[in-house]
């Protein structure tokens, strides 16, 4: 399973990068199956860590995204409004979420290794 | 939890394993849209083992499953099958089921696997009065196999004692050899495709299957299964079918059969209820920005709650959201605007024709 060592994991799945972009993890998508519905939070809306601030739908299942950590929605992907499968094609690239300006770390994020346990343990 | 006879085959191919009616299935084996669009352009191959089979035998086993059922299999020809809902006294739905009428004197019953022991109380229960009827539970020995696709057909015949035009729809033949195994083949499925159902016993099941895949099926999962009978409109028990939903309700009218002379169980409160008119009716949804789930609530221009979704889900050959939904007959007229209410914010929908995919469709 591809997980980069640059990146941060939260235990529920989501990636954070070191400027703020956000997505889910290979692991994540994979689980998931086809996803075919994003559902994106508003630009400018205040997120704490550990918030629901969107959903990803596959098929068969609606799941809720969780922010790794307090900031304000800088950007959202609206590609994935028509190409919510970019989330399964490349969920470290063209499939962010969204792109968060951070307060401090509000929440306890995984290294790439720490996070390969989790899943492992899963 | 029981296995089928293919659940470590599964197991083995990337089978994504989940629990269902007491069996351990596949949901799909790595994407339910690539799974769904097989079998609406090829050939999809589907372990349904899980349903339950009960066997009807005896000289009032006609008489006997006229009065059990809204659809009476007596005026099936033996070689012949029918579908029926199962009513309860009340009119709302025990469980729907195929009919195959085996010879003048015995019928195979074809049930929902989470039914199977409630149906089969239900039906042990009704024969306490038909003396002359016996009933046998064989679900735990027989698989069934579903080759559903434009290419079922061309794909299993090479493999097949007989012409399959021979059998044509809502037809079975009762021993068709397939690569040497016998199984009862018949024209029948829960895709909106064409194609064909083999029930065969469970330790054959594996030697069927694989040279079915060596041919070209590609192996299908509950997941499309959901979604392919959803776009054909076909119900799903427990959803668009309950105990407190009737067939009349749930749109199936042309399969309780008023004109039969006989008395069958739950007649009297369905014929109240289609003279009296429906209260609500099942219809078709499509949406813009949502996706419909079961149980979400339904809301008119006003927004006021007019009903509920069954079932939901994005269609892999419309690209699009869509939804059954039972609602109150003044907003069910096709075109008319509704809302359904999806975490909280109202998304638009519309009541639409149905089924949402009819056979043959250019994808």
């Amino acid at each position: 399973m591809n997980i980069p060592t640059h990146l941060r994991y939260t235990k529920d799945h989501e990636w954070i990068a070191s400027d703020g972009t956000v997505g889910i993890t290979a692991f994540a998508q994979d689980a998931l199956g086809d996803v075919v519905f994003v559902e994106l939070p508003e630009v400018g809306r205040e997120l704490k860590a550990g918030e629901a601030f969107g959903v990803v739908e596959s098929v068969k299942s609606v799941s809720d995204l969780y922010c790794p950590t307090d900031g304000t929605v800088a950007a959202v992907n609206t590609k994935l409004i028509d190409q919510p499968e970019l989330v399964n094609q490349d969920p470290y690239g063209e499939g962010w979420i969204i792109r968060l300006d951070p307060h401090q770390s509000g929440m306890e994020l995984l290294s790439a290794e720490d996070y390969q346990k989790e899943t492992e343990g899963a | 939890m029981k296995d089928t006879p293919l659940t470590s085959w599964h197991r083995n191919h990337g089978g994504k394993l989940v629990e269902f009616g007491g069996y351990w299935m596949p949901l799909d084996y790595g994407s339910i849209v690539e799974e769904h669009l097989a079998v609406r352009q090829r050939a999809g191959l589907f372990d349904v083992s899980h349903m339950g089979e009960f066997l009807v035998e005896g000289v009032s086993a006609s008489p006997f499953l006229d009065h059990l059922l809204t659809n009476p299999p007596s005026r099936l020809n033996v070689g012949q099958a029918l579908y029926s809902p199962m009513c309860l006294p009340t009119g709302g739905t025990v469980d729907d089921l195929l009919v195959y009428r085996l010879d003048e004197k015995k019928y195979l019953l074809v049930v929902n696997a989470a039914n199977i022991a409630k149906d089969w109380d239900w039906v042990s229960q009704a024969s306490q009065h038909w003396p002359l009827v016996t009933l046998a539970n064989v679900s735990d020995t027989t698989a069934l196999l579903a080759l559903q696709g434009p290419q079922a057909q061309s794909l299993l015949q090479p493999l097949a004692s007989i012409d399959l035009n021979t059998v044509s729809y809502y037809h079975f033949s009762p021993q068709v050899m397939i690569d040497g195994v016998p199984v009862l083949l018949s024209r029948t499925g829960y895709t909106g495709e064409e194609g064909f159902e083999l029930y065969l016993e469970g330790n054959a099941a594996p030697t069927v299957w694989q040279s079915l895949i060596d041919r070209g099926a590609i192996p299908v999962g509950l997941g499309a299964r959901d979604t392919l009978r959803l776009e054909a409109r076909l119900p799903l028990y427990g959803h668009e079918l309950s105990e407190t939903i009737t067939p009349l309700e749930a749109g199936l009218g042309m399969f309780v059969r008023f004109k039969q002379p006989g008395d069958f169980i739950g007649r009297g409160a369905l014929e109240r209820q289609k003279s009296e008119g429906l209260q609500r009716k099942l219809v078709g949804l499509t949406l813009v920005g949502g996706i419909a789930r079961a149980g979400y609530p339904v809301m008119d221009a006003e927004g006021h709650a007019v009903g509920i979704v069954t079932s939901g889900t994005h269609s892999p050959s419309l690209k699009k959201p869509i939804a059954l939904a039972l609602v109150a007959l003044q907003q069910s007229a096709i075109g008319t605007p509704l809302s359904v209410e999806i975490r909280g914010k109202m998304v638009p929908a519309q009541v639409v024709a149905t089924p949402f995919y009819r056979r043959g469709t250019h994808l």
